[in-house]
């Protein structure tokens, strides 16, 4: 056991010289025909997968961020919508406020014009209806005067009186 | 061995009961049928290196066999090229004799005039024997395997896996991720793949084609066998040496941080350590693969010792079970021995750390 044992655990020289030619003959062919290009291929797929993953993720988030952003632009929008809506409520508002007020100044206004020609219609047909009331007066004073002037003395003191009172009411 | 003894004989404690009495051998059977079967030296027959692969023995003592060429060359003969039948049965060819006992058992020997053997004369046995024969069919296939592989991947480009492929591109990114990566580091493994790959597949294809029993090329014991394992150990000792950097040699000669009175101890025991890591790769496989051989033939050589057909069924059902555990250490050791490469080559590649 121990003798056979020792050639087994002594390396034949033989053995020694075909396995390294074999050895290194069957690295150096895999290293140029296999390796390579297996690792190679598979180093390309695993750089696909990752950039293909890292692409997707970029697409995603891309669109994540569109979404938002189309969000953001309707809020946006609604937003504006609203301040030109009540912009515009405002403006008719004022608009219509500001059209009262002026109408009723212009109607204050008429009225007030309206009223000052009453006044002096009122003035003048006062001073027409004084002038006729005077000269009707005066007519009849004139007839009364021609029946009467007969009658002297009286007739003189009658007139006088006539004339102060006109005078003083006039003023 | 301590193992394998202590296997068989808890083998033998458990069988004895089972075993039926030994039946008697036909009287027309030859002397030598009679004669104590010996399992060390069937075994050994078995699993060391040999000129020619014995396939079987009839009854007679005539043995069928492939005979291998042997090529030897001496200083006073030259070169000689012929089949090792001529060195059958213990035949003297050329002046040459294949022992087939004593020492030199199982090495061919040049012999002197008077027939003695020479000692002193040089002789380098370059024969393409039986681990040869088993290796350069394992590296047939692993070559067919791979190069197809390689084809398939231009075939199939960068889309995913098919065939073939499925089968090896995981084991391939094993070695890949869990022994290069893991080891070497992301930016310095790519250099180192091909080998470690290479070393991985040639351990485990030749593992493998060792377990089947038959038949040729398949049952030799490559890597059973301590001259390959040598070879594939001084492939790591070398890459790791060749690629150590100034802090691993540094490490060496003047270990960071040991007084300079120790350096003359420890700079031996730094340079026995460059070796032993190889060493113990060598060991490591040689022993386990052998060791496993040992076991099943141990297992088959039961029934011949009970001279016993009730002994089989238990027998092969070790046997069934024994080279479950080998298929288990097949890839085992395979990824033991890369990743220690791996791992001698990172130690040897480490930059110098700044404290």
């Amino acid at each position: 056991m121990v003798l056979l044992a020792s050639s087994l655990t002594s390396p034949a020289i033989g053995l020694v010289f075909w396995t390294t030619i074999i050895f290194l003959l069957f690295f150096f062919i895999l290293r140029k025909f296999a390796w390579k290009p297996i690792l190679n291929a598979v180093k390309a797929r695993d750089e696909m997968i990752k950039g293909s993953l890292a692409s997707a993720e970029k697409a995603r988030k891309e669109m994540a961020k569109l979404q938002s952003d189309n969000e953001a632009i309707l809020k946006k929008a609604r937003e504006e919508r609203e301040t030109i809506l009540r912009e515009a409520r405002d403006v008719r508002d004022k608009l219509i406020a500001e059209a009262k007020s002026k109408a009723t100044e212009e109607a204050e206004k008429v009225v007030e014009k309206a009223r000052a020609g009453i006044e002096r219609e009122k003035a003048t047909a006062l001073a027409d209806i004084r002038e006729q009331v005077a000269s009707l007066s005066i007519e009849i004073a004139s007839r009364i005067v021609t029946e009467k002037l007969k009658k002297s003395g009286e007739q003189e003191k009658l007139i006088d009186t006539y004339l102060k009172e006109i005078d003083f009411n006039k003023n | 061995m301590q193992f394998v003894k202590a296997s068989l004989f808890f083998l033998l404690l458990t069988l004895i009961p089972v075993a039926l009495p030994a039946q008697e051998e036909k009287g027309s059977h030859a002397a030598e049928a009679e004669e104590e079967f010996d399992a060390s030296s069937f075994i050994m027959d078995h699993i060391a290196d040999s000129h020619e692969w014995h396939i079987l023995t009839k009854k007679n003592g005539e043995s069928v066999a492939i005979y291998l060429p042997v090529i030897l060359y001496s200083k006073e003969k030259g070169l000689d090229i012929f089949s090792s039948r001529k060195l059958a049965h213990g035949q003297v060819y050329k002046g040459y004799r294949l022992e087939e006992e004593g020492d030199n058992k199982g090495r061919i020997v040049s012999l002197n005039d008077d027939g003695t053997v020479n000692e002193e004369g040089f002789l380098l046995d370059l024969s393409i024997t039986k681990s040869v024969v088993g290796l350069l069919f394992s590296v047939i296939i692993g070559l067919w395997l791979f190069l197809s592989l390689s084809r398939s991947y231009k075939k199939t480009g960068i889309s995913h896996p098919k065939g073939i492929q499925s089968f090896l591109e995981p084991v391939i990114l094993f070695v890949r991720d869990d022994i290069a990566i893991s080891n070497l580091g992301e930016h310095k493994y790519e250099k180192y793949m091909p080998y470690l790959l290479t070393v991985f597949f040639f351990i485990l294809l030749n593992n493998l084609m060792g377990l089947i029993p038959f038949p040729p090329p398949f049952g030799a014991n490559v890597t059973g066998n301590i001259a390959v394992t040598m070879v594939l150990a001084l492939c790591t000792f070398f890459i790791t040496q060749f690629s150590g950097s100034k802090s691993y040699w540094r490490h060496v000669f003047a270990t960071p941080g040991v007084p300079v009175w120790l350096l003359p101890v420890m700079i031996p025991v730094e340079i026995i350590g460059l070796f032993s890591k190889p060493f113990a790769l060598m060991i490591r496989l040689f022993a386990n693969i052998t060791a496993g051989h040992i076991i099943v033939l141990s297992l088959v050589c039961l029934i011949f010792i009970f001279k016993s057909l009730g002994v089989a069924p238990v027998s092969i059902a070790f046997v069934v079970f024994m080279d479950c555990l080998e298929l288990l250490v097949a890839f085992l050791q395979a990824y033991v021995f890369t990743l220690l490469s791996a791992l001698f080559i990172s130690l040897a590649i480490k930059e110098e750390e700044h404290h």
